[in-house]
């Protein structure tokens, strides 16, 4: 059966939805990440979701909260470390990679530790790899929801993103609610992750928040064009790393950031090696 | 006196003799956790006044600054800016910061970050009447040719003339910079003086900076903050009286020797010796 037969199939449908679903947020989420360099708070955010899983899990395997469905604890994790992190970032400036780093380790290790102890056999590495077969039509409305409350927000506060992501001074004195803005994206990415790591997993949703908006910024001139340009660029890797992956049969999220990567790195290095000419030709022209 | 402005702020201010106080500092005491930066700062500014801030780096240049924007809280006494408190007024405040840390990466037009300076919190889409706006402040700084080319593609001093331009597109009541010549070839600081110039009178200008050199013959009044701060207090205000600068006649010469406290309004000094 080749790749396009395939598609009848309904669990490779549902990964192709979602992965065309999870490349609007790839795109808007991880363009405003990136341009406000807070792809380390989404990194330590997304890891630290984990925790959430292991117990939602232990809680379930135990009998103690028999269904509770393991992205439910997932979000709660995902919100707390969100509120922890903004609050560490807007008030004490001193100690916040420290902070980062610790919710980071502190949410896995939670996990594991929990994992550990429920019974039966606990993997999570579809939680951490992510596993696109396993993709359920639930994880899809959810993502469908947030496309549609993403998409909504950003067309609605467009100039407000893009003035306190450029210069939040500034923007603060023009009257505008910068820390609240903040609050709020760091809350939607916090809950964006979690349904973004069914695609790719935890490990690797920081690299599809920053590959396609960071490939896109090489070519966009304004930050709508590197939203636009991120979804094309994320539904391109997800399609291709879902394509590649079912002909070789690996692991299809993996497959994807190792695309996303190695297009970054290429359009990194195209464009360095395009200035250095550019310079070059200059110098010649003024000998 | 009471005046409608463009945004929906209305402000009412004191007036001091004929020209209204557009910014009064009485008393305002500031601390940084139980570091003290800032004590018995009283001084105030009239409409229409070019004024300078001096005082060397780490003095609480940035927090005079923040305060008169209402970014950071005094402990002590008030600040009142157009008459009221800064978190109401001061979007009506033209201000350029000197963003130096910014991301080169981030892929903004010169137009759309003069455009920022329409932003209203309640603004869905930029209108046409917001783009007549930047037009026609790229033209106050002469960059209107820029309008479409990438911001991080300019030179420094280029860069910051754009945000000037930002800061008066707000149409605003003040103009206040920060730094505006650090790091700025002569050519910027001199079209930058040149846009200043046209400005004086019609814009109140407060300009904060590290060095006397800011100090041209534009400038009405310079505030200095004290050097000699004592052990365990705050800095405070004083004003230094200037004379033409006998060689240059762009300059003024300040004298240092001879403190004038802050408070003290060559206005009514005037008007006592008519």
């Amino acid at each position: 059966m080749n790749f396009f037969q395939a598609l009848t199939l309904p669990f490779i449908r549902n990964a192709l939805m979602a992965g065309i679903l999870s490349s609007v947020l790839f795109g808007i989420i991880g363009s405003v990440v990136t341009v406000r360099r807070i792809a380390g708070l989404a990194g330590s955010i997304s890891h630290a979701v984990l925790g959430g899983i292991g117990i939602a899990l232990y809680l379930n395997a135990t009998g103690k909260v028999p269904g509770l469905p393991p992205l439910a604890g997932a979000v709660v994790f995902a919100l707390l470390s969100a509120i922890i992190i903004g609050y560490v970032s807007l008030k004490g400036k001193q100690r916040e990679d420290t902070v980062i780093n610790a919710i980071w380790a502190i949410g896995m290790s939670i996990g594991v530790l929990f994992m550990a102890k429920t019974p039966g056999y606990t993997d999570p590495s579809s939680y951490l790899f992510g596993n696109v077969l396993l993709i359920s039509n639930q994880d899809l409305f959810w993502l469908f929801i947030l496309d549609i409350v993403v998409l909504f927000l950003t067309l609605r506060y467009y100039p407000q993103i893009e003035a306190s992501s450029f210069d939040e001074e500034f923007t603060q004195v023009r009257g505008i609610q910068t820390q609240r803005i903040f609050l709020i994206i760091l809350g939607i990415t916090a809950v964006s992750v979690v349904f973004l790591q069914t695609y790719v997993g935890i490990v690797m949703v920081i690299a599809m928040l920053t590959l396609p908006a960071g490939t896109a910024g090489y070519f966009a001139k304004n930050l709508a064009t590197m939203m636009i340009g991120g979804t094309l660029y994320a539904a391109l890797f997800s399609f291709g790393g879902l394509a590649v992956g079912w002909i070789l049969d690996v692991p299809v999220g993996a497959m994807t950031v190792v695309f996303a990567g190695a297009v970054f790195l290429g359009t990194a290095g195209f464009t360095l090696l395009r200035k250095k000419i550019a310079r070059r030709k200059k110098q010649q022209g003024n000998s | 006196m009471r005046r409608k402005v463009e945004s929906d702020v209305s402000i009412e201010m004191e007036t001091s003799g004929q020209v209204p106080v557009v910014l009064r500092f009485s008393h305002v005491g500031f601390s940084y956790e139980s570091l003290p930066v800032l004590s018995n700062v009283s001084f105030h500014v009239h409409e229409g006044e070019f004024v300078a801030f001096v005082g060397p780096n780490g003095s609480g240049k940035t927090t005079i600054l923040k305060l008169v924007l209402g970014l950071e809280q005094s402990q002590e006494g008030t600040v009142s800016l157009l008459g009221g408190n800064p978190k109401r007024t001061r979007s009506l405040v033209g201000y350029v910061p000197q963003h130096a840390s910014y991301d080169r990466m981030f892929p903004v037009s010169v137009g759309e970050v003069v455009r920022m300076g329409r932003l209203r919190s309640s603004l869905h889409r930029y209108t046409k009447e917001d783009d007549r706006f930047v037009q026609e402040a790229l033209e106050q700084v002469d960059l209107s040719n820029l309008l479409d080319r990438p911001y991080s593609n300019l030179s420094g001093g280029q860069r910051r003339r754009v945000l000037v331009a930002r800061a008066l597109a707000v149409h605003p009541q003040i103009l206040l910079l920060d730094e505006p010549t650090a790091n700025m070839d002569k050519e910027s600081e001199t079209r930058l003086f040149e846009t200043l110039g046209r400005l004086k009178g019609k814009t109140t200008i407060m300009i904060v900076a590290h060095d006397m050199s800011i100090v041209s013959a534009m400038t009405d009044r310079v505030f200095c903050i004290s050097s000699h701060g004592q052990e365990g207090l705050g800095r405070t205000v004083v004003q230094h009286k200037m004379v033409p600068e006998p060689e240059d006649t762009m300059k003024l010469r300040v004298l240092h020797n001879e403190d004038i406290p802050g408070d003290v309004c060559p206005l009514k000094e005037n008007e006592e010796q008519q």
